[in-house]
């Protein structure tokens, strides 16, 4: 999700996150309903078309996100194979990849932004326990950004640990790392300060949806 | 220039309140550490230098200069707005640019970061949209607009945060120490872009020829401004002192 959108203008990359969300989520329920072969196979052929015609996203972006499930897709297919029959396998590894290429088509045509603006909508009931949903999608927008930032700084750790002959055990980089990511969550704290977090407007997470839609 | 340890009060007194940023006797201690001693300062030219050594206080210096810092005693004004008690409004004036800006950027992709500032302060989808729009292609970031921001070269990340901060519009900014992590050319690159910015600005920096041409210099050791004049003594006499 952190580097998995792809810029467009196509039909899809227009309709709101909400509403993508919610037809994955309708296509989920509806594709463990039914058990059907064909069902399935329709499913799949679907989700391909809307992704490469209709959004015109590259094979490459679907693939990416399949591949790595590739293993257990197989696994499972071999489990059914062994433990009921080929049919009942077919159907579960179709209704897996249909589904995995539906969320992929839906990640690749959205914005990060639009997809945390529908999670402080749906988290918005909870502003009657004082609860602020735009601070929920805030840390949501930046725990994606700092993933790879705190990826990066472990990575050079586990560098400069090496280059002073440190050994091969991961526990040894914890310290020095969570001293590091403090570090950063002062400056970051300040950052947010200086940028006017504390100044966000209730309904801020509507007007960002629209930005990023 | 005027050198030397300097007590509170002095010229600076003269300007009470009004345009400019003005320190009264400023000091701040973190714990039993005194990091800033008697510091009173009136700054009202359009760009201003501050250098010094490490640990001299001049980032806490910049800190206090839009309220991200509260001098333990004294006083710091923003166009006569203090800084204890008119925080919000002070921050809207002063825009602050960090020394990394992988810890000033906030959200994912480079457009929605842009987007952050204004949207805190409550601006119309219209207006944001405008605003990003405007920074993206100022600042060459256009082709960037849906890139992750932590894939952009050092360069463009801190470009990316002047521009995050230039989007809130705000009357003055503050840089502390911006091209600290950034290689020749980017060094180059963001003292031009600080060179044409229209609005005051105060540098902190190691880089001395990052201050061509500004108004004022400030250098700042062990908590106090020792020196204070035009760039053409105040670097001098910094770099000799420095041995």
């Amino acid at each position: 999700m952190l580097s998995l959108y792809v810029p467009g203008d196509s039909v899809v990359h227009r309709v709101r996150a909400g509403l993508k969300l919610a037809v994955l989520a309708a296509l989920g329920v509806g594709l463990f309903l039914g058990d059907s072969p064909v069902l399935m196979t329709g499913a799949l052929l679907l989700t391909l078309v809307v992704g490469v015609a209709v959004a015109h996203l590259p094979w490459l972006a679907l693939a990416v996100q399949v591949r790595p499930v590739w293993l257990w897709l197989a696994l499972l297919f071999g489990f059914h194979l062994l433990a009921t029959d080929l049919r009942t396998g077919t159907v579960a590894v179709l209704r897996l990849l249909a589904l995995l290429v539906a969320a992929a088509v839906v990640t690749a045509t959205t914005r990060v932004t639009a997809m945390v603006a529908v999670i402080e909508w749906l988290a918005s009931p909870l502003r009657m326990v004082g609860v602020r949903p735009d601070r929920i999608g805030l840390v949501l927008a930046m725990t994606l950004r700092f993933i790879p930032l705190v990826a990066d700084k472990a990575a050079r750790i586990r560098e400069a640990q090496a280059a002073r002959g440190g050994s091969r055990v991961r526990l040894g980089m914890a310290v020095p790392l969570l001293i590091e990511v403090l570090r950063m969550a002062t400056t970051v704290g300040e950052a947010l300060d200086a940028r006017g977090a504390d100044d966000v407007p209730v309904r801020r997470g509507g007007r960002r949806a629209r930005l990023a839609a | 220039m005027r050198w030397g340890r300097r007590a509170a009060g002095g010229a600076d007194d003269a300007v009470a309140t009004g345009a400019g940023i003005e320190l009264r006797g400023v000091r701040h201690a973190f714990g039993e550490r005194v990091v800033l001693d008697g510091v009173t300062l009136t700054l009202t030219e359009h760009r201003v230098g501050v250098i010094g050594g490490n640990g001299s206080g001049k980032s806490t210096l910049a800190r206090l200069l839009n309220g991200l810092v509260v001098p333990t005693s004294g006083t710091v004004r923003v166009d006569g707005l203090d800084t204890r008690t008119q925080v919000r409004a002070v921050r809207r004036r002063v825009g602050f640019v960090f020394q990394d800006p992988d810890a000033q950027i906030v959200h994912p992709t480079v457009a929605e970061d842009l987007a952050f500032g204004p949207h805190n302060q409550g601006l119309d989808d219209a207006e944001v949209a405008h605003r990003v729009e405007e920074m993206l292609d100022r600042y060459g970031l256009a082709g960037h607009r849906d890139h992750p921001a932590h894939l952009l070269s050092g360069g463009q990340k801190q470009l990316l945060a002047i521009a995050g901060v230039l989007a809130m519009r705000p009357q003055r900014i503050v840089f502390d120490e911006p091209t600290t992590l950034l290689d020749l050319a980017n060094t180059r690159r963001v003292a031009r872009v600080i060179d044409e910015l229209e609005q005051d600005v105060v540098v902190v920096t190691h880089h001395l020829d990052l201050l061509d041409g500004f108004d004022r210099v400030l250098v700042v050791e062990d908590g106090q401004v020792v020196a204070d004049g035009a760039p053409a003594e105040t670097v001098p006499w910094y770099v000799a002192r420095m041995g």
